[in-house]
């Protein structure tokens, strides 16, 4: 399926339209984080992205993993807290496992996320269930993966859609790390911020791919 | 909000600037805010970095010096500093024995330091060894939380492995007395008080005039309990009898930090440090040493914190080796 096929251009509309998102919702991102957080989710993912579509706008990677080093370092670099080196971690492995090349496959794209899971995992010691990002991407991934068969874009909209629907299952959870796990039983009802902007990050890669 | 600051937004910038011009026998790199001794480590010494959020003065530029920190990262206010920061400072103080990191307990912390020591071993191969404090005894250790917050046994840490450091020991030992303090220190504060973060313009949270918030974080994480203002001598003991209940203090030495947490004056500190050490000798808890003062702070916040060490001699004689920092100065 070489026309499913998504090139620079379209993983760098990805970022813009992630960036577009964290940017246009920057208050509910903040609003959500002041109820069980720090108050600065929506700030600090709206300078980041910022930041990442600046630098690229300075001259665009010709390889994915130089794309995603550059995007992830930026990341980690800008954001601070917990968000910056969880999403620059995700970028960085996301880069290292799709390589230098200047197209992704479904399969290979698909790849490239679960890596990035991977990392964030790692990064954040979060399981399923703690009421974090781990609860929006574990479903998307699983339902890329679910849907390569389909091809990137249909695959994509599918991790969406699980994105979306993991994301809203938080609010129910009592969350088990960062900082609203201070509040224990307090932070049921409320849904995390971390899971709305990844839900985001997947619903703008859906957009992304015609 | 009544504050000494231009504006908000160069809050940080300010305060650096104004450490460094304070402080001549500091180098202050501006860019990458972070406080260095003047001198470079010496060949052959380990190193010790540690960082964190700004607002906790003088943790932790103010103990870079002599006897305790090689450099330290300066964060936004409550916020962690970011790895490359880190990254620079690791490599500027590596002289060839390596780096220990001194880390709080919190989410962002943890995880920014973790991507430094990454990035300074994949890089330059520089040997890093990491220590993170959690030794607030508001939070309850569990699975289900991210562990108990780094608070006052960090002070005490830093200077104790900034003295083995100064002493010569080698990295795993320097990690190891280190990791000996934080597994023997326990603490907890309380707040009379909000701390007001500058950007925000407003408290961090509403206490009435006639409560306070027992179980404090130093950024204003919600505490234990809220319960009405009581005279010192209570207070005092809910902070004593949680910390006592968590670890037996009994049968050796201490060392007792009361802190202030920024808005509380040094005559009530000393008071309630008063109170605290009653309480200790009636448990028959001996205190070897004491430091009274404000050391870990949050901000503007009125209130305290009470922080004990089972202290080995090993402990006491690296607690009164020389340091030479801006915060802490004695023996030179």
């Amino acid at each position: 399926m070489a026309d499913d096929t998504v090139a620079i251009d379209g993983l760098v509309a990805w970022l813009a339209g992630f960036r577009d998102r964290v940017t246009e919702n920057r208050a509910y991102l903040t609003e959500l984080d002041s109820a069980i957080g720090d108050a600065d989710h929506g700030a600090n993912m709206a300078r980041g992205m910022a930041a990442v579509m600046d630098k690229l706008d300075g001259g665009t990677p010709a390889t994915v993993d130089e794309l995603f080093t550059s995007v992830g370092m930026t990341l980690v670099t800008t954001v601070g807290g917990a968000s910056g080196p969880l999403y620059g971690t995700f970028f960085l492995r996301f880069g290292r496992a799709a390589g230098a090349v200047d197209e992704l496959d479904a399969a290979a794209l698909g790849g490239a996320l679960r890596a990035g899971f991977e990392g964030v995992l790692a990064r954040g010691k979060a399981e399923p269930g703690d009421k974090t990002m781990v609860d929006a991407m574990g479903p998307a991934i699983d339902a890329f993966d679910q849907g390569v068969g389909a091809g990137a874009a249909a695959a994509a909209r599918a991790a969406a859609t699980a994105a979306a629907e993991g994301r809203d299952a938080t609010t129910a959870l009592v969350a088990r790390k960062g900082r609203a796990s201070y509040l224990g039983e307090r932070s049921a009802g409320h849904l995390d911020p971390g899971a709305m902007s990844t839900a985001y990050l997947f619903e703008a890669l859906a957009d992304a791919l015609p | 909000m009544k504050k000494l600051i231009n504006s908000p937004d160069t809050v940080l910038a300010d305060t650096l600037a104004g450490i460094a011009a304070a402080h001549p026998e500091l180098r202050v790199d501006l860019e990458n805010r972070v406080i260095y001794r003047g001198e470079p480590t010496r060949p052959g010494k380990v190193a010790i970095l540690s960082g964190g959020g700004s607002g906790h003065e003088p943790l932790h530029g103010g103990f870079v010096g002599l006897g305790m920190l090689d450099a330290a990262c300066a964060g936004e206010m409550f916020t962690s500093p970011t790895p490359d920061q880190m990254q620079a400072a690791t490599l500027a103080v590596d002289a060839g024995a390596g780096v220990l990191h001194v880390v709080k307990n919190y989410t962002g912390d943890v995880m920014n330091f973790e991507m430094a020591a990454e990035l300074a071993g994949l890089e330059s191969g520089v040997e890093v060894a990491t220590v993170v404090t959690d030794d607030d005894v508001a939070v309850q250790d569990s699975l289900y939380t991210a562990g108990r917050r780094g608070v006052g046994i960090t002070v005490l840490l830093e200077k104790i492995a900034g003295a083995a450091a100064e002493e010569g020991a080698p990295l795993a030992e320097v990690a190891r007395i280190a990791e000996e303090v934080n597994a023997n220190g326990r603490s907890m504060g309380m707040a009379l008080t909000s701390c007001t973060v500058p950007a925000a313009g407003k408290p961090t949270f509403e206490l009435p005039d006639d409560q306070m918030e027992i179980g404090i974080g130093i950024h204003g994480e919600p505490g234990r309990e809220r319960v009405p203002l009581a005279p010192a001598a209570d207070i005092a003991a809910l902070l004593v009898e949680p910390v006592l209940a968590d670890l037996d203090f009994t049968g050796g030495p201490t060392i007792v930090m009361l802190n202030g947490m920024g808005g509380s004056p040094l005559h009530e500190l000393y008071l309630m440090f008063g109170e605290v050490k009653k309480l200790l000798d009636a448990h028959g808890v001996s205190v070897a040493r004491s430091l009274v003062g404000n050391y870990i702070t949050s901000l503007d916040m009125a209130g305290c914190s009470l922080t004990v060490l089972r202290a080995s001699d090993e402990m006491l004689r690296l607690w009164d080796a020389p340091v030479n920092t801006a915060g802490l100065r004695w023996g030179v």
